[in-house]
């Protein structure tokens, strides 16, 4: 206990550990964002093809291929993280030159990421009315004008809620990338709590991620609501205000 | 004109094929407003789902101005589902856009300029009567409403035909008869062709032009409103027209019947009118009614005709009229 008030005030006394928690969180914070961004984008694409090419979708296609897709995404997913990233890391080799950082850690955070991700899109695609879609393919929609039209935009709200969960999802993963190379955060946690028994600079190192978990859930929460015309706190306050005044209004439906 | 040829559509079940529609052909002519009919179950949805082929049929030809849809490719039929129009009994309105922005929607998709489609969505916000609702979100609508944006919807497109399936069938009765002089007003305005699916024999009187009544899957009889109405030669035709069950042989119990004005138009024009549609006269053999502001108030003995079918026609149509109940007496003596 000593020790960790020890350690606990030279870290404060010390600016050296100041700059390695800033430099950790721009760490953490850019290889989570170019990671999610370019996951979330494969994911998209992944939950849409899983969406409208099944059986009785806006564009059914052949059913081995979804098959394979199907099975892929379940097999990256079942994976443990760890492992996957040691597997991937080759690949971070050769595209970035390099199996240590933060750099070479957003390749394996991708690819373990998406398929997951698939998932979560295609749960929120599901959410849509099959008469809605079914509505535009009546007005004459091609199929790209109900993916860009009709899919993405009515589900909005719930994209923006799987997009969250994937960020802090992809944030965490980077924390235990730092056990294997990785930067940012949880390099810092695993290195000085886990190696030197320095806990009170590991117990910061998480109290710092905890905050941006809460910080980026808030915000997604957040936005979600605001967007979504269906109930959303705007809309529900204005929809309140209509009933009244369509009560007001005799003979108004 | 709208022609299904031999139209039959087959769904592979668990339990074995299902046969939604067997050899249904039908002539629907221009400016028409064409009631389809049935039990639910019927196939109703399925076959004026096969109209714009969100459904296609297992075989049969479906032509709309003589042109097979079937044998299209997929740009041309999305070019010939652009100049047909549907509305749903649930609306599937985009719930994320705006009223305006929703009936802006074929128009997006057909490409026109977003000045245009705008002033036209105000146009058309206008011809269904919610010119103040532009920047309202459907979850803000009452159902009523919501149907005015989807037929405003509907129309955005100019097309040359309006397939409803069970349009008014989540309304109160008051909104959907607002609904239905809607639709009946935009078919005359603008010639549009109606096809009207639902179970409600009242939707069909309200607005309809001529009749199909289907039962399991095949078309039963066919003809204007008033021949099917006021004679079905089918089983199923008269299930569907005598819901409460006045079978021929079971009327003549009562030769008179006595009915009750509650408001509605005088009795002159409701005997002479029963003389008209159906061919019955009846004899009025006592009357007590007044007329309060052109309103019909009171009661009535109507004596009716020895042969039975006669007889169970002006029953029928009298039950049909909106304001007026009726009993039998059996113990008339004159
Ligand atoms: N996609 C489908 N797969 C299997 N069976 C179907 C499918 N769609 C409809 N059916 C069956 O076809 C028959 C006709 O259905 P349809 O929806 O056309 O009836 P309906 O006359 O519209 O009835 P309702 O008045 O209840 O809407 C029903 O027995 C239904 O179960
Ligand atoms: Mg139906």
């Amino acid at each position: 206990m000593d020790k960790f008030f020890a350690d606990f005030s030279e870290m404060l006394a010390n600016p050296k550990y100041f700059n390695e928690f800033a430099f950790g969180i721009w760490e953490t914070l850019y290889s989570t964002v170019i990671a999610t961004a370019v996951a979330y984008l494969l994911g998209l694409v992944l939950g849409v093809l899983l969406i409208m090419g099944e059986r009785g979708g806006i564009r059914p296609l052949p059913g081995p291929l979804m098959k394979v897709l199907n099975f892929v995404i379940n097999i990256v997913r079942s994976v443990p993280f760890l492992i996957l990233m040691l597997c991937v890391l080759p690949l971070s080799m050769v595209l970035l030159g390099t199996k240590i950082g933060t750099p070479a850690s957003i390749p394996p955070l991708i690819i373990a990421a998406a398929p997951f991700i698939a998932r979560l899109v295609e749960t929120s695609l599901r959410e849509l009315d099959k008469g809605v879609l079914e509505a535009a393919q009546a007005m004459g929609c091609t199929t790209w004008q109900i993916v860009s039209k009709v899919m993405v935009p009515e589900c909005l709200p719930s994209l923006i809620s799987s997009f969250t969960t994937a960020f802090i999802t992809i944030l965490g993963y980077g924390a235990m990338a730092g056990a294997i190379g990785g930067g940012g955060l949880g390099k810092i946690a695993i290195n000085y709590g886990y190696n030197r028994y320095n806990y009170a600079v590991m117990l910061v190192a998480v109290v710092l991620i905890v905050i941006l978990v809460q910080i980026f859930q808030s915000i997604g929460s957040r936005l979600a609501a605001r967007l979504d015309k269906r109930l959303a706190s705007g809309g529900r306050r204005a929809f309140k205000k209509q009933i009244q005044r369509d009560k007001q209004i005799p003979g108004a439906m | 004109m709208i022609e299904l040829k031999h139209i039959s559509k087959v769904f592979p079940t668990a339990e074995g094929e299902l046969h939604a529609l067997t050899d249904v052909t039908l002539t629907i002519g221009d400016g028409d407003v064409y009631g389809i009919v049935g039990m639910s179950g019927a196939g109703k949805s399925t076959l004026v789902r096969c109209i714009n082929l969100l459904e296609r049929p297992t075989s049969g030809q479906v032509l709309i101005d003589g042109a097979d849809l079937c044998a299209m490719g997929q740009k041309e039929l999305i070019a010939q589902r652009r100049s047909i129009s549907m509305i749903f009994q649930q609306f599937n309105l985009l719930m994320q856009r705006t009223c305006l922005r929703n009936i802006c929607f074929p128009m997006e998709i057909a490409k026109v300029k977003k000045a245009d489609a705008e002033k036209r969505a105000r146009e058309l916000l206008d011809v269904v009567g919610l010119p103040d609702k532009a920047d309202a979100y459907p979850a803000q609508l009452s159902g009523g409403q919501k149907q005015r944006v989807a037929i405003a919807r509907a129309l955005a497109s100019d097309p040359k035909i309006l397939l409803c399936d069970e349009a008014t069938s989540a309304l109160d009765p008051k909104t959907t008869r607002d609904i239905l002089r809607l639709i009946k007003d935009i078919n005359k305005r603008l010639g549009i062709t109606v096809v009207v699916i639902t179970h409600e024999m009242a939707v069909v009187e309200e607005i309809c032009t001529h009749v199909a009544i289907l039962d399991h899957g095949r078309v039963m009889e066919t003809g204007t409103v008033e021949e099917v109405f006021s004679n079905p030669q089918t089983e199923a035709g008269r299930r569907l027209v005598y819901p409460d069950g006045v079978h021929i042989a079971q009327l003549p119990a009562a030769k008179v019947i006595r009915i009750a004005f509650n408001g509605g138009s005088s009795y002159e024009p409701l005997i002479a009118s029963l003389a008209i549609d159906c061919g019955v006269k009846v004899n009025i053999l006592g009357a007590d009614t007044r007329n309060v502001n052109g309103q019909a108030f009171g009661t009535m003995l109507l004596g009716l005709p020895e042969d039975p079918p006669e007889a169970a026609k002006a029953v029928a149509y009298l039950k049909n009229q909106p304001n007026i109940t009726m009993e039998e007496v059996r113990d008339y003596h004159g």
